[in-house]
């Protein structure tokens, strides 16, 4: 009888979607296990607090903060356009600015090198008018991340704002709500949740760069190697180096997760 | 201080909007009608949410909007206090700050926009709910909130848009006592939106009935109810509404001749009987009533305290009677039952031919 009931409880699965389940974990912890397994525990904390090291985190906090508050001050405003403001070509538009989510980053970095760079499209007007030389510079790695990372900012507060019932607006506008107060404490706020889901995703590609980066601003320690760029080139020459720095974005990546979670999955 | 409003809004191929409104400070006019006649719309060109074809827009001598000489004032300019379907309070904001919102908005200080939300708050019985979000108050707590939030800015016109039809039936008429006690602080004019009979019914001075984007009929509860021009409008009522035809003070429908007050009357009539209009008796009554018919009752429905009962031929009625004299009469499905209706309640208007299209 009991047989007969556990069968017909629709909540259990068939024996093959489970064992597909379990590769599917596996494929993800295994990666995890063998480095975290061979963490050289006694000389840690000698490797992290190497110059490589140092300047590598504190570069890639750097880069990947700035390439964050970047996508917030212009990746809203073009959410906003794209989702509110009907001009022809939006679909292109739209399409441009999203593209750097599925193009390879170091066809990205190659395009920053043709337009930026010192004999590029718009590089020398760049330099000539503020002095700032892009490749090879950390200003470079600043931009070569927020070219990739923010395009989910964008798309994230766009679908907030296309889902966001506009009869709120409308609302604080007869209570008196001009348009930049009805932004600031009805449309942003609203979609708040949301802008917290861009700003982690974008953080969190940010973080992680290395194509477009390598490609636009090279590998220079201190100007231009970042976190995944260090875990790059120690892979070759001090292994161990390279699992100590890859223990350390995984933590990093973890803490920022963690703290966000609960909004993180409720907005989700 | 009044409303003086000709709306021509044209919003979709079906729907272009004609509606004129005046309405005086202290009255309430009510707009009665179904869904997707344009209601909405109406609220949303006299808040400055929707700028009008055509026609003109004055409140308290102040032009608000007028496509002609290319006047047009935004929502957040003029001075109209809005209860919105659905309430739209912000959720992210406590019931307090919801309140405060317009103040802060127009440049009152912090301090002084918080005292006197709490004053109105308190004033509408949400003392102590000031801190809660919208999330986790009652629909009648909802629309308390948004009724203050509304009033407090001292309005020059008050919008009631379906304020009371995302309530249940239970709240619904608790919450229309407090309106109605409300409404009366505010003394400019107050246009009531509304599919709700009742509500028009008990809360407006004057009732605008639209469908269509087009007002079909205006008039007072009374005039609606006893000479409906719409089918819809006798619906509403829940009125039984007939064709027939008029002869010295008879009036023959289906075969069926009614006596009416009405002498005057000839030809083509639309003849109303209130449902609350029928006397119902298990045996054939004594006395004068000359509208007095034997018929069997179809169907029976409970509204609370209140019966509709249905009957059948010679002239299907719907009845309204109390709970209590249903079960005292014994009153079923299938059972046989005597009908009368005084000449006096029975309405009798002229056919026009313009009339009843709906039908």
């Amino acid at each position: 009888m009991s047989t007969l009931d556990r069968s017909a409880d629709p909540r259990r699965p068939p024996a093959l979607l489970v064992v597909l389940a379990g590769v599917g974990i596996a494929f993800f912890a295994v990666p995890l296990i063998g480095l975290v397994g061979r963490v050289p525990w006694a000389n840690l904390p000698q490797l992290l607090t190497s110059a490589v090291v140092m300047d590598a985190f504190r570069l890639s906090m750097v880069a990947s903060i700035a390439a964050t508050v970047i996508a917030l001050v212009l990746g809203i405003p073009l959410a906003w356009v794209l989702a509110r403001v009907e001009f022809p070509g939006r679909a292109l538009v739209r399409a441009i600015v999203t593209l750097p989510l599925v193009l390879p980053p170091v066809v990205g970095g190659a395009a920053l090198l043709l337009a930026l760079g010192r004999r590029g499209l718009i590089g020398d007007v760049v330099y000539e008018t503020t002095g700032l030389l892009l490749p090879f510079s950390t200003w470079g790695v600043v931009v070569a991340t927020t070219f990739v990372a923010m395009p989910f900012m964008v798309i994230t507060v766009e679908g907030a704002l296309r889902g966001l019932d506009l009869r709120y607006e409308g609302a604080a506008a007869t209570l008196g709500a001009r348009r930049w107060t009805v932004l600031r404490k009805v449309t942003l706020p609203m979609i708040g949740p949301s802008i917290l889901s861009g700003v982690v995703l974008t953080w969190a590609r940010a973080f992680g760069e290395f194509g477009a980066t390598i490609t636009f601003a090279g590998n220079l320690q201190g100007e231009t190697q970042t976190l995944p760029l260090a875990v790059f080139v120690t892979l070759e020459s001090d292994r161990a180096a390279a699992v100590a720095i890859s223990l350390l974005m995984v933590v990093v990546s973890l803490v920022v997760l963690i703290a966000l979670r609960d909004r993180w999955w409720r907005s989700l | 201080m009044s409303l003086e409003a000709r709306i021509r809004l044209r919003r979709s191929q079906e729907l272009d909007i004609r509606v004129d409104l005046s309405i005086t400070p202290g009255a309430t006019v009510a707009l009665l009608g179904p869904n997707g006649a344009g209601k909405s719309t109406v609220v949303a060109a006299l808040a400055g949410l929707a700028p009008i074809d055509s026609g003109r827009i004055v409140l308290r001598g102040r032009v608000l909007d007028d496509p002609a000489s290319g006047v047009f004032v935004a929502a957040e300019d003029r001075n109209v206090g809005v209860v919105f379907q659905d309430y739209l309070l912000f959720p992210h904001l406590t019931a307090l700050e919801n309140v405060a919102f317009g103040l802060r908005s127009r440049g009152i200080s912090r301090d002084n926009a918080l005292q006197r939300s709490r004053e109105w708050l308190s004033m509408v019985g949400l003392e102590g709910l000031e801190g809660r979000r919208p999330a986790d108050l009652s629909g009648g707590q909802a629309q308390r909130v948004a009724l203050a939030r509304a009033l407090v800015g001292e309005p020059d016109l008050l919008l009631l848009d379906e304020a009371l039809s995302a309530l249940d039936v239970g709240a619904r008429s608790s919450t229309r006592h407090l309106l109605q006690r409300h409404l009366e602080v505010f003394a400019g004019p107050r246009l009531l939106i509304t599919h709700d009979p009742t509500e028009a019914f008990l809360l407006a001075d004057d009732i605008h009935v639209i469908e269509g984007g087009v007002v079909t009929q205006s008039g007072s509860a009374d005039e609606i109810r006893l000479r409906p021009v719409t089918s819809y409008a006798a619906d509403l009522a829940g009125a039984n509404f007939f064709r027939g035809v008029a002869e010295a003070g008879t009036v023959e429908v289906d075969g069926h001749r009614l006596s009416v007050a009405d002498e005057d009357v000839q030809g083509p009539v639309l003849v109303t009987i209130l449902p609350t209009a029928v006397a119902v008796h298990v045996t054939k009554p004594g006395g004068s009533p000359r509208n007095t018919w034997s018929t069997t009752v179809t169907a029976i429905e409970r509204l609370g305290t209140r019966v509709r009962l249905r009957t059948e031929r010679p002239l299907p009625l719907t009845v309204e009677v109390t709970a209590s004299a249903t079960d005292e009469l014994g009153i079923e499905p299938g059972r046989k039952v005597w009908v009368a209706v005084k000449a006096t309640e029975i309405g009798v208007q002229a056919d026009d031919g313009n009339s009843f299209s709906r039908a």
